[in-house]
């Protein structure tokens, strides 16, 4: 009776081994995305989920959500709310194992990834059938979300960079406000001007740049230059133009009117700014919140960005996009366009979540803070171009943290680091 | 002497109610593993289980999304000529020598505290506790600011006495040295803690004895606390060597995602985490992990074969 009975438990033991193989290997049921669109009957019944990242913009999501199911009463949505750190990992393993939210938001540095990989399905169905329409969105932001002329998601709202001012720095340094119009020159003696007279107080003129989106991608599209080719296909950074564009950044901390790479890791940017140690900062329409907070709301405001060869200024939006492996598509589909519509972005933009990428829904985001000309940023989307991306954004974002802090602080040249960026990002590029 | 002794008989002992142990299980049957199965399938599927599946996957290449192919030593070949593993593994040895520095500091701070008489000595053991088991981030956020090159109240103090302190968490070797400082000193109460209860079993005849040969506090100390309480001082080092190899949250924190040392900062396993979770190379991740693991176990298994040396093991 015992042997039997020992390799009965092996037994066991090795069928539980194989079970668990299986169910690792079982996850491999492929959903291709079609294209297909059919508006939904209204009494269409379905359970789907919404992944967001930010916490503050549920409460105007929960009322969209309750106009949308005014004409949907059967379609359940369950908003799912992943804090930014965890969003990406999670999405990851959800898109490996084809379990992602039917409906969930998109930024640019990853859409490719996903799009590439078929995991979105297209709004092709939608634009034909007439039910979404791009032109009520920044073309900047459509083409950021089109790969191959395929678009795969809706813009839901947008950012653009504006220079942020302290007038009462401006005011003790003697030197004349920014305007709408000032070119590179008016920006740098400025800044020296600022750093020069209140050097006593410890204040800087303007802080130099740490991030691409808020400074060096907007002087390398000022400069008439690219940080990646249209196509995706290779890098721009080893072009003149662009050289020059990351040159003024190496300037101005070289010309003592910024605080040195050190000191902004140390205390980033914002903080110079809204502590009263910063004349001057490049900084998106999400700074708003960060100025009203601060004890110098009253006497900061903002302008154009100064402009070069051109004026330019990166733009970037959140997209709702559908997994092309959900299995409530037509609800979700339903949902994507409704969130599309000018009446819910309206009611994101008056709730004060973000400012609405549906053209002409951006009153509400202006008249928010009456003293700052916050109209700027809704201006900038006249001559913004989009978040340079690629198939594989994120490695050569790691090259640009790796090698351009040296050219900004002068250890290296910018000429030598923007070729050897540039040689390392065409090579995970080619890939 | 007398209850040294019958230590020493009873581990001869115990192993041959360990041998008769074997026969009744074979006796028993399928019954005692029934018992530990629930443990066995735990271990088997979440430790041992992940482990194979990552030896393999250092063989494998992989898509975005998943989706395997093999590539057979592709990734250790191109690992091997990355500078990035070498320069992550000086930093990683740099931190790990620079923490095992505590060791000696948390034996002579445990004795302390073990003094007869000590008043407070329970508040003591907290203090020194606490750091172990406040979470890393929120230590690192408040060690950013004692670092902060501008503002922070450690170049400040330094100030006081003439010196010009460095921007701590963003000149490359500094960075490096001040995440070792907080970890040492995040380590302490660990160690301490360990050391204290190996301090509580050497028994007090001896230093009663030593007393009365004449000894000084100091002879005492390095005549009889040390040495018996090296089983307890191994078993620290092989704890901290361990951990302090797996360096991440701690880096993480207090250096930030975007500071410009951090690529010239990393450790091991930020390396890892860089490649699997930022660039999406899973294989070439998993390699990293297998050789990490491979360096552990080398290193632990060195430490066990010189621990005869200089371990008084009874």
């Amino acid at each position: 009776m015992k042997k039997p009975l020992t390799r009965t438990a092996i037994g066991f033991t090795a069928a539980l081994g194989v079970a668990v193989l299986v169910a690792g290997c079982s996850s491999g049921s492929t959903a291709a995305p079609s294209g297909d669109y059919e508006a939904a009957a209204s009494d269409l019944t379905a359970k789907i989920t919404y992944g967001v990242w930010d916490q503050t913009q549920v409460d105007a999501i929960d009322a969209n959500i309750a106009e949308f199911n005014k004409e949907y009463p059967n379609i359940d949505v369950n908003v799912n709310v992943t804090p930014w750190d965890s969003y990406w990992p999670k999405l990851q393993t959800q898109a490996s194992s084809n379990t992602l939210p039917d409906l969930f938001w998109m930024n640019g540095p990853n859409f490719q990834t996903y799009g590439a990989a078929d995991k979105l399905e297209p709004i092709t169905g939608e634009v034909k059938a007439d039910a979404i329409d791009p032109a009520n969105y920044p073309a900047a932001l459509n083409d950021l979300y089109t790969i191959d002329g395929v678009q795969y998601g809706v813009p839901k709202d947008y950012d653009t960079i504006g220079l942020w001012y302290n007038s009462d720095i401006f005011e003790k340094a003697g030197v004349a406000l920014p305007t709408d119009d000032w070119t590179w020159d008016d920006f740098d003696a400025a800044a020296s001007a600022i750093s020069t007279a209140l050097a006593g107080d410890g204040i800087y003129g303007a802080a130099g740049g740490m991030d691409g989106q808020t400074t060096y991608y907007n002087t390398i599209f000022q400069a008439g230059g690219e940080v990646i080719s249209d196509d995706g296909k290779t890098s721009g950074f080893d072009s003149a133009a662009t050289e020059k564009g990351l040159q003024f950044w190496t300037d101005l901390i070289d010309s003592g009117a910024s605080p040195s790479i050190q000191q902004l890791s140390d205390t980033p940017a914002i903080q110079w700014f809204t502590s009263g140690k910063l004349g001057m900062l490049w900084s998106g329409s999400w700074s708003r919140t960060a100025v009203a907070d601060s004890e110098f709301a009253d006497v900061i405001n903002v302008a154009a960005l100064p402009h070069d060869e051109e004026q330019a200024t990166v733009i970037h939006g959140v997209s709702n996009v559908v997994a092309a492996s959900g299995k409530n598509k037509q609800a979700a589909q339903a949902l994507q366009v409704f969130l599309a519509s000018k009446e819910a972005q309206q009611q994101q933009g008056d709730m004060g979540a973000v400012i609405p990428a549906f053209t002409g829904t951006q009153q509400a985001f202006v008249d928010s803070a009456p003293n700052v000309n916050l109209q700027v940023f809704v201006d900038a989307t006249e001559y913004a171009r989009p978040y340079p991306v690629s198939a594989n954004t994120a490695e050569w974002n790691a090259f640009e943290n790796e090698l351009l802090p040296d050219a900004f602080s002068g250890t290296v040249t910018v000429e030598e680091a923007a070729k050897s960026l540039a040689e390392k990002m065409n090579t995970v590029l080619a890939k | 002497m007398t209850t040294g002794s019958t230590r020493i008989r009873s581990v001869p002992a115990k192993a041959p109610r360990l041998r008769r142990g074997g026969a009744a299980a074979r006796r028993d049957g399928f019954w005692p593993w029934l018992f530990v199965l629930p443990l066995l399938g735990g271990i088997g599927l979440f430790y041992l289980w992940p482990i194979i599946q990552t030896a393999y996957f250092s063989f494998t290449e992989w898509g975005v999304f998943g989706g395997n192919t093999w590539s057979g030593l592709d990734n250790y070949v191109r690992l091997f000529a990355d500078p990035q593993l070498y320069s992550a593994l000086g930093n990683t040895l740099l931190y790990t020598a620079i923490v095992l520095l505590g060791i000696p500091i948390a034996v002579y701070l445990a004795s302390l505290l073990n003094t007869p008489g000590l008043r407070f000595a329970s508040f003591y053991r907290v203090l020194f506790f606490l750091p172990y088991v406040a979470m890393p981030t929120a230590v690192a956020m408040v060690w950013r600011i004692i670092f902060n090159g501008d503002f922070g109240i450690l170049n400040y103090v330094l100030s006081l006495v003439g010196i010009d302190g460095p921007y701590w968490t963003s000149t490359p070797g500094f960075a490096m040295l001040a995440v070792a400082i907080v970890g040492l000193w995040s380590s302490l109460g660990f160690s301490m803690i360990i050391l204290a209860a190996g301090l509580k079993n050497i028994p007090p005849e001896l230093y009663e004895a030593a007393e009365l040969d004449g000894a000084t506090p100091w002879r005492r100390f390095t005549s009889v606390t040390v040495p018996l309480l090296t089983p307890s001082i191994f078993f620290v080092l092989i704890i901290t060597t361990i951990s302090s190899f797996q360096l991440f949250d701690l880096l993480y924190a207090l250096l930030g995602s975007s500071n410009p040392v951090l690529p010239k900062s990393m450790s091991l396993v930020y390396f890892f985490y860089s490649q699997g979770f930022v660039s999406n190379d899973k294989g070439y991740a998993a390699a990293i992990a297998m050789v990490i693991f491979l360096i552990i176990g080398v290193v632990t298994l060195l430490q066990f074969r010189f621990q005869k040396r200089w371990v008084n093991n009874d």
